[in-house]
């Protein structure tokens, strides 16, 4: 299987501060790949490196290569276009303050889709990708805002879809949710990598272990292990991992 | 691996910086995007090109005349002399400063520190102040004439005048008083109270000191409105270019500042020359006082920080 | 009771007295207004008052809608002129402009709030007059003149309040689109401003108020004369010039009607304080 997503010793500093070290790591298509570690381990830091939304970070400065489809996103590719094919799902739900339909419109829109009857259709199509049509069919020209937290998050799911992304970048999506709302992404989840690979960032290792196809697990900076989420969470390789998912640090 | 993080080097190129064609590629992508740039920078571009031109302008006109006559001490219609109505301008200014400081600073600290939490009151203290920080000038100015000058029968003069500006700065230094106590940390009243000091001391040894580079930017502020302000004060203080107390009534002379001797020149337009000149030092003035309110700004976040 | 406590009790009532000052101060006002300008305009006839267009104090006519007409107007101008340049600077300082550049331009703009109106006015009167008559061949004294220099006047007020609208919206709506591929201009134009509207229309706002309220600069350059606008090439003469023009020798109705004038402009400012506050309000919440 040829990797989607590679990542070529890939170094990252704020400052002086050496945040993500030398990794490497091939990403495979249509899986979830999970980053779990201790919270200022970089999980973060290098999923917003694959969408390069580390630009806008002052003092940040990135070595290596990411490639998507072997194409290099740091060499020669339009950001605009690079954020079109690998969307992203913030850690807390931000829906515009806009209605439910401006804020799926907004991407298409940008792109240069003006037909409202186009619109009509992606909206429609993003928001039952996202299982949340049959709740927002009666409310398109509502609010956003007005939402619950769960709702609004499954919101931000169907907006980044409304683009026809590629991989879907998640950085620790349900971590403001209660757990129904939780499960519900989940399942979305599951469901979304038959067409999208996704990269999701948690805080949960139950979460990881439950969906996740390849989980690694970094540690100040650090990749310590990648690899099958099974294998990783039945018999880690490194001792820290261990440590780790055994709870007794982190 | 603890050997390769310490020793690794910092030598690979920077790969995240975007470079002048990659933007111009995207430009060319999406016209809307440059359009939007452009039009922003423009709009920026003309505000300060304003700015400029104005300061420059008035400069390069005014300082050639710029003379020592321009500074005598007598106005005559010969010599429109500037210095009688800038010894107005600073006798105005602190006699307004002496009535507006204690009754702004005295409001603030009531409402601050004494007043409980939604306290009705201060709710209605706080719409007055927006409401007196929106009345325009000339409004000030009528109600001056027809109560300091007419009802109270001072006539045009020095102290109506100043009355007339107390009450125009009294909002802008509550305000800033306010905001100033706000920021006082409320560990510092803690610690007082802790020490059995009670609330008087607390606010006047405690509160009070750490508040002053916040109520002194006020305070400057408060300073450039009144050298600036003249609508308010052509039927109040009148327009009589002498120096305060010539005429023998001391504060109750009428008196001329220095923004209305630049109005009452360029509206008799007899002395062109020496109202550019008069333009330059009210805007050195301006410039003066400016700087030292974002000199003064610098220091209290320096301190917080 | 011990001194200290009485001491404490006066200065709590003394700082209780402060803190009314601003109320007393608003009542005193509207008092002497009021009571010095509702008269005139019982005795003048309210229509004939706020709908007459003829201002001939010789004859005892006082119809103020010539001037309330040039205040609205001139107020338009201003805010045609000013709105869209200082919302778009306002845009620039806080989503474009570099950090090196901002500590330069933005004390600029708070020099350009302290300039002294006369000082524009001056500069209206030596600069945009002679322009409008060069460009024109009309007299300089235009509605036109008038709008620009209140445009220019305003700008402050619209880039203080407009800028720190923008920037108490949360960057997470700025984030969200670019994620989804809009370059930083599009993010900025319709992620972040959209979220950012009320606080801009609050500035806005307090800009009408500001050029409503500007007497003198508008004196200097408006050509004031007292009949209806005639175009915007023609002079204009708005309330806050009626007072200052004729106050210094009118007396008795003459006296009175211009007050009662100010009591109009009066009125006018505090809707438009209102309207602020409430805005205001609505975007904290």
């Amino acid at each position: 299987m040829s990797c989607k997503l590679a990542i070529e010793d890939l170094n990252l500093y704020y400052g002086d501060f050496h945040a993500l070290k030398s990794i490497h790591m091939e990403i495979q298509p249509n899986e979830i790949t999970a980053f779990i570690g201790p919270s200022g381990c970089g999980k973060s830091t290098l999923l917003k490196s694959l969408n390069r939304m580390n630009d806008l970070v002052e003092g940040c400065r990135i070595t290596g290569a990411v490639k998507l489809d072997g194409e290099d996103i740091y060499h020669g590719m339009d950001v605009n276009l690079l954020r079109k094919r690998i969307g992203m799902v913030f850690q807390k739900p931000n829906p515009f303050p806009m209605s439910v339909y401006d804020n799926i419109a907004y991407g298409p829109r940008t792109h240069g889709i003006r037909s409202k009857a186009k619109l009509d259709d992606i909206v429609e199509r993003s928001l039952r990708n996202a299982a949340i049509w049959d709740e927002l069919k009666d409310r398109l020209k509502k609010s956003a805002l007005g939402l619950s937290g769960g709702q609004q998050q499954r919101l931000c799911i169907a907006r980044a879809l409304a683009v026809e992304p590629e991989v879907l970048l998640m950085d620790e999506p349900t971590s403001a949710l209660d757990p129904i709302s939780t499960s519900k992404i989940e399942d979305l989840a599951v469901e979304l990598k038959k067409d999208y690979t996704i990269v999701m960032v948690t805080h949960n290792m139950q979460q990881a272990a439950r969906i996740s196809d390849k989980t690694a697990f970094f540690l100040l900076g650090e990749v310590i292990e990648y690899g099958e989420t099974e294998s990783l969470f039945s018999m880690p390789k490194d001792k820290r991992t261990e440590d780790y998912i055994t709870g007794r640090f982190g | 691996m603890t050997m390769e993080r310490t020793c690794k080097p910092v030598a690979a190129e920077t790969i995240n910086k975007l470079t002048f064609k990659d933007k111009m590629r995207a430009y060319k992508r999406s016209p809307l995007s440059l359009i939007l740039l452009l039009l922003v920078c423009g709009a920026a571009l003309i505000t300060m090109l304003t700015l400029l031109y104005l300061i420059v302008y008035i400069l390069v006109k005014g300082i050639p005349y710029i003379t020592p006559d321009l500074f005598s001490f007598t106005y005559t219609s010969d010599n429109v002399s500037l210095m009688p109505a800038l010894i107005s301008t600073v006798v105005m200014t602190i006699i307004a400063l002496v009535i507006a400081l204690p009754l702004g600073i005295g409001a603030a600290i009531y409402s601050v520190e004494y007043a409980k939490r939604g306290n009705k009151l201060v709710q209605l203290v706080r719409i007055t102040t927006e409401t007196l920080s929106g009345i325009p000038s000339i409004v000030y100015g009528l109600f001056g004439y027809l109560c300091f000058v007419t009802a109270l029968h001072w006539g045009y003069s020095l102290l109506a005048g100043a009355f007339t500006v107390a009450i125009m700065i009294l909002p802008l230094i509550m305000r800033t008083t306010e905001e100033a106590l706000i920021s006082v940390p409320d560990s510092f009243r803690e610690g007082s109270f802790g020490l059995g000091a009670g609330r008087l001391r607390t606010v006047f040894h405690i509160v009070l000191p750490s508040a002053v580079p916040g109520i002194l930017s006020g305070v400057i502020l408060a300073i450039g409105r009144v050298v600036g302000e003249s609508a308010a004060l052509m039927y109040t203080a009148g327009s009589v270019a002498q120096m305060p107390g010539q005429a023998g009534g001391g504060l109750f002379d009428s008196v001329r500042t220095l923004s209305v001797h630049m109005y009452v020149l360029s509206s008799e337009g007899l002395h062109i020359d020496k109202t550019y000149a008069t333009a330059v030092v009210l805007l050195v003035i301006v410039i003066g006082i400016n700087a030292l309110s974002s000199f003064v700004a610098k220091k209290i976040t320096k301190k917080q920080g | 009771m011990k001194w200290s406590n009485i001491k404490e009790l006066l200065m709590h009532i003394l700082f209780f007295l402060t803190a009314c000052v601003s109320i007393f101060a608003v009542v005193l006002i509207c008092v002497f207004l009021f009571a010095n300008g509702i008269p005139a305009i019982g005795k003048i006839g309210v229509f004939k008052f706020l709908l007459g267009t003829k201002w001939k104090p010789g004859n005892d006519i006082y119809g103020i809608l010539p001037m309330i007409l040039g205040s609205l107007y001139v107020t338009a101008g201003a805010i045609i002129i000013g709105v869209p340049i200082g919302l778009l600077t306002a845009v620039f300082l806080a989503k474009f402009c570099p950090k090196g550049l901002y500590k330069i331009l933005k004390p600029a703009t708070e020099l350009m709030a302290g300039v002294p109106s006369v000082v524009y006015g001056f500069f209206g009167l030596v600069v945009l007059v002679p322009l409008v008559q060069n460009i024109f061949g009309v007299a300089g004294n235009t509605m036109l003149t008038a709008s620009v220099l209140l445009g220019i006047m305003i700008l402050p007020t619209i880039i203080g309040v407009s800028e720190s609208a923008i920037r108490a919206v949360p960057d997470s709506y700025y984030e969200g689109s670019l994620a989804l591929g809009a370059s930083h201009e599009r993010s900025v134009f319709f992620a972040t401003l959209p979220a950012a509207r009320s606080g801009i229309l609050a500035g806005v706002v307090l800009g009408i108020g500001r050029a409503i309220g500007e007497t003198m600069a508008v004196v200097m350059v408006a050509g004031n004369k007292p009949r209806m606008p005639q175009g915007l090439l023609d002079g204009v003469r708005t309330m806050t010039a009626n007072i200052v023009m004729e106050m210094g020798y009118a007396t008795d109705l003459h006296r009175e009607a211009l007050i009662a004038t100010a009591v109009v402009l009066f009125v006018f400012i505090l809707m438009i304080n209102v309207t602020f506050s409430l805005l205001r309000r609505k975007d904290r919440a």
